[in-house]
């Protein structure tokens, strides 16, 4: 079943899905391996696996100390597609890689869209990759069938976001505000505008990403956006609490 | 070829958030690259405030002393604000009047592209952010006093090296934040198409005005070209006054740190041909980041390596596009120079010409210092001073050990130990 299938049907049973994200190694496989089956268990239905980069520009101070830490505790990429077909054997959910070109560009974008096939990862969301620069990368994820998300922004104009669907699969992750990873995010008038702007660019499933944090935030996406993704959030919430935090945490959220 | 490139490098390899303001950048530059009336406004903007056209100096001592080629020394430190990062700084400032942003944000390693910033910011009225590495800004700490002076806003950056890669990513995610009033004023011929093209066609002014007065001075062309290289953009300054003369040797010197098997350096296209078959050297190979396809020192896995320069401003894990491009076609030969080679070049630079270039620049004077005695006495040189070398009085006195400013600082010290800041 193709990625966006499997999101329609699971979209079916609830009002709104979760997207978590988390980085591989950070602070080690070990509570990454703790963390993620508290978060199936609590429901969640899709996880993104940040493979760490020592640049991520397009990450707040949380994600980027995690990077950073990962990188510094000697996380290598050849860990993390060990580590992800461990998590796609366990767990049923569809697991999806999260991280910056230069990875894919060093590995062979070729070699490594194989490898990410083969551990049974179904997409990919690379932020510093348009698809004007992307023709290998996207040929490669259609000739191994993986999903290349493609990223809509608040400042995308309406022939931008058909461009950039034009591109995608599985599903658009919508960045819900200008601004990097983890900052608060408000849902106003000018948010359901970008929302309805989008929904009119695509036939895909939409999930709503940046800034997402608690169980009000994920309401008001009800009825919006078919995934609400948390990504810092868990992050700052097992460094303070410890990953035996996140069952609660996850299952108060919808 | 796609817009952007040049040969296998460059690109545009930026976040959807920021398209639009690229491509709004993009079309504000090319409009302005093409009005004859942006230019003149730009050349005459650095007449009145910038001491342009820089002198080009005969360096008759030093001539003498290698008894080889003329050296002939661009003064790009005569700038105002002392580096050549002026001009790139001003000409985006007109840039940033015509789109009608109010604030502008930088990086800066060695905080010559700061205090340029802070000064231009001033000057337009414009609001300042200045992000750089919290290793050089206390390396570089007269810079950080100055742009704080001209009305700046410094942050320091805590994250990854502390050196002028962070700081780079820290100036994007605040352009993230805030692109509709502000403008990235990036420091040199890196990062995403336009800003290669944009800074070299600024800095060319640098070659133009070098090429008329060397013909004018020596009657002929230069047989060498010398110029440091951290980013790269007062290299392709100069170089570009003569690309098209195939007789024209480029020279580009990249920061040899404690030396290419060292470890700690900073030299991305120099270390490669000499260090081919040698493991464990931490080589520059093809990489993406910073929004750009460049050679990179970076490890197996693509993570980039910490770097080391005694000149801050040349301490980065990236190098040009437009410079990866003319090395791979052999247009431009690239060298390394040393932390001790430098001081030594800088020694001699001070002693015999009453000069005082940037340990940057400096650089650029340690490989023309190699082989200006191999030339003929009719040919000349031109080194490329980027830069002068006021704002390393820190480094330069630790460097030379010298006992009387240990005393001096030692004595400074103690009596704003005593008193309090009020
Ligand atoms: C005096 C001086 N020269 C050279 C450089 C290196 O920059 P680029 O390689 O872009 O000329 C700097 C950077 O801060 C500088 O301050």
């Amino acid at each position: 079943m193709s990625l966006t299938q499997q999101i329609r049907q699971a979209k079916a049973d609830r009002e709104i899905l979760l997207m978590t994200h988390l980085v591989l190694g950070y602070p080690s496989f070990a509570v990454n391996r703790e963390v993620i089956a508290r978060m199936v268990a609590a429901g969640v239905e899709i996880i993104e696996l940040q493979i760490p980069f020592s640049e991520p520009v397009a990450d707040g101070p949380v994600i980027l100390r995690a990077n950073q830490e990962a990188i510094d505790r000697g996380v290598r990429v050849r860990q993390c597609l060990e580590f992800a077909a461990e998590m796609t054997a366990e767990h049923q959910i569809p697991f999806l890689f999260m991280t910056y070109y230069n990875i894919l560009f060093k590995y062979g974008v070729e070699d490594f869209l194989a490898q990410a096939r083969k551990v049974g990862v179904r997409g990919l969301i690379i932020p510093d990759l348009p698809p004007e620069e992307g023709e290998e990368y996207l040929a490669a994820c259609r000739k191994h069938e993986l999903a290349p998300i493609q990223i809509f922004a608040p400042t995308s104009s309406d022939e931008r976001m058909a461009k950039l669907a034009g591109h995608g699969d599985g599903f658009i992750y919508c960045v819900a505000r200008r601004g990097v990873t983890g900052a608060q995010t408000s849902f106003d008038r000018e948010f359901d505008d970008y929302i309805a702007r989008c929904r009119r660019a695509t036939d895909l499933p939409l999930a709503v990403g940046f800034g997402i944090s608690n169980r009000a935030d994920v309401e008001m996406l009800k009825g919006k956006a078919e995934i609400a993704v948390i990504g810092s959030a868990t992050i700052r919430l097992v460094e303070e609490h410890g990953p035996a935090a996140v069952t609660e945490f996850m299952e108060g959220l919808r | 070829m796609k817009p952007g490139y040049y040969g296998n490098w460059g690109g545009a390899f930026v976040p959807e958030i920021l398209h639009e303001t690229f491509r709004q950048l993009n079309a504000f530059f090319t409009e302005a690259q093409a009005d004859p009336a942006f230019w003149r406004q730009y050349v005459d903007l650095m007449g009145s405030y910038s001491c342009r056209p820089t002198p080009l100096t005969l360096a008759e001592n030093l001539t003498r002393r290698f008894g080889g080629a003329s050296i002939y020394i661009k003064r790009e430190d005569l700038n105002h604000t002392g580096a050549h990062k002026a001009n790139n700084v001003m000409g985006q400032g007109l840039l940033v009047q015509r789109m009608g942003k109010r604030r502008v944000i930088a990086e800066t390693g060695a905080g010559q592209h700061g205090v340029a910033t802070a000064t231009m910011a001033a000057k337009f009225g414009f609001e300042c952010t200045i992000y750089m590495g919290e290793e050089d800004v206390q390396r570089q700490r007269p810079n950080v006093f100055w742009m704080e002076k001209l009305g700046a806003t410094v942050v320091p950056v805590t994250s990854g090296s502390r050196t002028l890669k962070d700081a780079i990513n820290e100036a994007f995610r605040d352009w993230v934040a805030n692109m509709d009033s502000t403008h990235y004023v990036m420091g040199t011929v890196c990062g995403p198409h336009p800003f290669p093209a944009m800074v070299a066609w600024f800095q060319k002014i640098i070659g133009e005005e070098a090429k008329e007065q060397i013909l004018a001075a020596h009657g002929r062309l230069p047989a060498r070209v010398y110029a440091c290289v951290g980013g790269g953009s007062n290299a392709m300054g100069i170089f570009q006054g003569f690309l098209a003369d195939e007789e024209v040797e480029l020279v580009g010197v990249e920061a040899g740190g404690e030396g290419l098997t060292s470890g700690r350096h900073a030299s991305r296209l120099a270390a490669i041909p000499t260090t081919a078959d040698t493991d464990g050297i931490p080589d520059a190979t093809p990489g993406v980041a910073q929004g750009y396809k460049t050679m990179f020192l970076q490890d197996d896995d693509g993570q980039m390596k910490d770097t080391h320069s005694v000149a801050a401003g040349l301490d980065y894990i990236g190098v040009s596009p437009m410079l990866a491009d003319l090395w791979e076609r052999g247009r431009v030969r690239m060298t390394a120079a040393t932390d001790t080679e430098v001081m030594e070049a800088l020694q001699l630079a001070m002693a015999s010409e009453g000069i005082i270039p940037a340990l940057e620049s400096a650089h650029a004077f340690v490989q023309a210092f190699k082989e200006a005695g191999e030339l003929s006495p009719e040919s000349a040189i031109i080194i490329n001073q980027s830069g002068r070398g006021d704002k390393d009085i820190f480094t330069i006195a630790h460097a030379f050990k010298d006992p009387s400013w240990r005393e001096f600082i030692r004595a400074k010290g103690e009596e704003y130990g005593k008193e309090p800041v009020s």
